[in-house]
């Protein structure tokens, strides 16, 4: 047990370590420095001054140099500042990730708790209307664009119907504070963003959940189940659908890495102050000890999740044995 | 056909006369601002951290106007007004100029406001700013009491007035900055921040908002009128626009985008304004670099610019909204001069003048090639134009491939290099021309970074034009130089200037006194109010 586990621990932060490196070199291969994104926020700058700021930011060393300052940095546990706002990355990030966990566990709940729903009920009935209905949906939410999904929201609650705000996580002249008129306001602003980042997965786990329920029914301790006089409710959720769900839970542990990336799509489309947004702006500005924070954070956290749903899957599935 | 005598009527009229006169000072009145409220101003721009005495541009300007405070302001006709200075002299032979500070200012600690502060500022922002040439000639502050500062310069300067503008000259507590560390990097300058000027800065959120509150003692009494000036970052002008429209936001400036700028015009609870840009003075125009050919000949040069036509561009690639632009120097400026070379859009000619220089067209009608490049973000002004360049220059035998940047680091760093053989740009004047124009055509600044010469443009005569015109006192002479460059430059066609940039401020009908002096939305909010 202690073995696999450290194995598990060696290999995530191996794979850490190769998330941070690639994305050093990626980022250094874009044309133009922070520097020059310094310049132009300041309407131009004397040749003088931006050679003081490389060599400030120590950008004028060579590649590989940069790399180990900034992996010792990282060792040591600091993230650096940022070149653009002169603020800690680690501060930054932390001021982000509550927005953006809040999101993305949203987004993940209601496509999990949604989908599934969904999917059992269209599985009732394999051939019913309601189940043809929602096939056609989920393909709909399954091949529209995020982006897409939330501009045409966007549009719809903006102009044409009111009702629901459009931008940000909370009202403009809010002093935050967490208190119930808060956590109302903040949850207004949640629903938008929220449900578009969940269509995608939602549709997916619907067809999941759906399939997935029709393959169990047909097994034969369900026959027993029926057999046995046990109502079609409690045949379906009490037995059917925890086998059903594995799937559905491999589904979401994997793919937790695709919602965090969209995440970036609903943060910048719905303006919401998370860290997909905070790394897709970086990036435009070269922000590099920005840019890596963000991913190096993410990745942690990816690969941390990856580990939850091998947990759960064991907790969900007994016959799961350790290998 | 009055049943009331003469003498009646004339009583009541005079009645009527008093009654309505001695009202008059109440109507008038009737007027006086109300305190309170919160402005939100919407902006796509975002700061690096409220301190404009190491950093220029409008994304700091915006909010370190409301925080800090300079020596003077300026109106909507280049005048310039008190502000901590009550009054202030420009030497006869233009080498110094002496502020007298107000005796009551103080900064958001409560410390006063004094010369040696003004003297640290000014010498601060020498150092550091990125525009040098604004304060370039000053060598010294002097400071023979507490509330004079004298600024000798080692040659006349006639900028160093409009240098005292609340966008450019932002007073800083020495207390707090004069501590050794590097002032572009300061800890203060976007936490715990001291001000001089009407707001206090009581929080910043990196690339989100800045929230700026009433500062009780500011010098001005009475102001400022507001409580709060929220700026609320969003890189999508869409959304501010929308923000406006539902009265989450109540002042957008920086507006340009024609669709945007139509639904605003027949919007009834928004006000639409382009006065306020002039000293900012934006220009949106196509650069050749010089170094390549065939754009070193002029003729060619000639010819591109008579096979674009500007009225297509400003009327219905911008929706009417934008104005040509004939010379370097902004039309608003008191110094641009109308007697410029034009060239009259003729594709013809065009054509006609390409072959005279030697460039006939082959069998497919091509006579040669050419790259443009085009600021990223700025569609409305830059990408569109481009693509229609593109579509008239082939008329007359030019292929042109447009060239996209992914975003502006991409772009900065091939019209730094030279990588470029037209390029699309969009730069401002900044008030005078010292500060942004002599940038562009001094064969001395050929610097392999954006916003200097990245033409090559190299002429003796306007080096020599421009640095004798930065140092003249009368504004007649000034002019009639400033005059005789636009017409060589015109002449000579490093640039093609295509439009002055509409800028526009979009306000809630709600607000009085929507600031649309030459800086416009980077001035002091101080005598903004809610009606």
């Amino acid at each position: 047990m202690l073995r696999s586990l450290i194995s598990r621990l060696l290999q995530g932060l191996a794979l850490v370590l190769a998330v941070v490196v690639l994305n050093f070199i990626l980022v250094h291969a874009a044309p133009g420095d922070p520097v020059e994104t310094i310049a132009g926020a300041s309407g131009g700058m004397s040749p003088e001054l931006m050679a003081q700021l490389r060599t400030q930011y120590g950008l004028d060393k060579p590649l590989p140099v940069q790399l180990g300052v900034y992996l010792s940095q990282v060792a040591r546990g600091d993230l650096g500042f940022s070149y653009f706002f002169n603020l800690p990355v680690s501060e930054m990030i932390a001021e982000r990730v509550p927005a953006t966990l809040l999101l993305v566990v949203s987004a993940v709940l209601l496509a999990f708790v949604v989908g599934t729903g969904i999917g059992v009920l269209s599985a009732r009935k394999p051939n019913g209307l309601l189940s043809q209905f929602i096939t056609v949906l989920s393909l709909v939410g399954f091949a529209a664009p995020i982006f897409w999904v939330g501009i045409m929201l966007v549009i719809l609650f903006a102009s044409i119907w009111p009702i629901l705000p459009v931008a940000g996580m909370r009202s403009i002249d809010s002093s935050g504070g967490g208190g119930w008129a808060d956590m109302v306001d903040v949850a207004q602003h949640l629903i938008l963003p929220a449900f578009t980042l969940s269509l995608v997965y939602l549709a997916q786990y619907s067809r999941l959940a759906r399939s997935a329920m029709l393959d169990v029914l047909g097994s034969d301790f369900i026959r027993t189940a029926r057999a046995k006089g046990l109502t079609e409710s409690v045949v379906l959720y009490k037995h059917a659908l925890r086998n059903a769900l594995l799937p559905v839970v491999t589904v979401l542990g994997l793919q937790f890495g695709n919602v965090l990336a969209g995440a970036i799509l609903v943060e910048t489309v719905f303006n919401w102050p998370g860290l997909g947004r905070l790394a897709f702006e970086s990036v435009l500005r070269r922000d590099y000890p920005t840019i890596l924070g963000v991913l190096l954070f993410s990745s942690i956290v990816v690969v941390v999740m990856n580990q939850v749903t091998d947990l759960a899957y064991r907790l969900i599935d007994p016959r799961i044995k350790t290998s | 056909m009055s049943n009331l005598s003469f003498a009646r009527r004339a009583t009541w009229g005079v009645a009527l006369a008093i009654g309505i006169a001695s009202t008059w000072p109440l109507m008038a009145k009737a007027q006086t601002p109300n305190r309170g409220g919160t402005l939100v101003v919407g902006s796509t721009q975002t700061p690096r951290h409220v301190n404009g005495a190491v950093q220029s541009g409008i994304a700091t300007a915006m909010p370190s106007t409301q925080i800090f405070a300079s020596p003077l302001r300026f109106d909507d006709k280049w005048n310039p007004q008190p502000y901590l200075a009550e009054s202030w002299k420009l030497a006869e032979d233009g080498k110094s100029l002496t502020l007298n500070l107000r005796k009551n200012a103080v900064f958001h600690d409560g410390k006063p406001i004094t010369s040696a502060d003004v003297a640290f500022s000014i010498m601060a922002i020498k150092a550091n700013h990125p525009f040098q040439t604004m304060l370039g000639p000053v060598e010294k502050v002097e400071t023979p009491d507490p509330y004079t500062a004298i600024i000798r310069m080692n040659a006349p300067h006639p900028a160093i007035v409009l240098a005292m503008s609340p966008a450019l000259c932002p007073i800083l507590p020495k207390h707090i900055y004069d501590d050794g560390k590097d002032l572009k990097s300061h800890p203060r300058n976007s936490t715990d921040v001291v001000g001089s000027g009407p707001f206090r800065l009581t929080e910043f959120q990196a690339g989100r908002r800045v929230v700026m509150e009433r500062f009780d003692k500011f010098f001005l009494p009475g102001k400022p009128y507001l409580d709060k000036v929220i700026m609320n970052i969003t890189p999508d002008a869409a959304s501010l626009v929308l923000g406006l429209e539902r009265g989450d936001i109540q002042m957008l400036p920086f507006v340009t985008l024609p669709t945007n700028l139509k639904r605003l015009q027949t919007d009834p609870k928004i006000d639409l304004k382009a006065k306020g840009y002039d000293g900012i003075g934006a220009m949106n125009w196509l650069a050749f670099n010089l170094t390549k050919k065939p754009l070193s000949d002029v003729q060619v040069r000639k010819a591109i610019a008579t096979a674009i036509d500007k009225k297509f561009i400003t009327k219905a690639l911008m929706g009417g909204f934008a104005t040509e632009a004939n010379g370097p120097i902004v039309a608003g400026s008191p110094l641009s001069s109308k007697d410029v070379t034009l060239y009259p859009f003729d594709l013809k000619k065009a054509a006609a003048m390409l072959d005279a220089a030697g460039y006939k067209a082959n069998a497919d009608g091509e006579r040669f090639k050419l790259t443009i490049d085009y600021l990223p973000n700025v569609d409305d002004q830059q990408r569109n134009v481009a693509e229609y360049i593109r579509g008239q220059l082939k008329k007359v035998g030019i292929a042109v491939e447009v060239r996209a940047s992914a975003d502006f680091p991409s772009w900065a760093k091939r019209m730094a290099s030279k990588d470029f053989d037209m390029g699309m740009d969009l730069v401002f004047n900044w008030g005078d021309p010292i500060i942004g124009v002599h940038r562009t055509y001094l064969s001395t600044n050929i610097k392999p970074i954006v916003w200097t010469n990245t033409q090559s443009y190299n002429n003796p005569k306007v080096d020599e034009l421009l640095n004798t015109a930065g140092g003249l006192l009368d504004p007649t002479k000034r002019k009639a130089y400033y005059a005789t460059f636009e017409k060589i430059v015109t002449d000579e066609l490093p640039i093609v200037f295509i439009n002055q940039v509409p800028y526009h401020t979009a306000s809630s009908k709600k607000l009085a006194n929507v600031p649309n002096t030459i800086w416009g939305p980077l001035s002091p909010y101080d005598e903004v109010y809610f009606k």
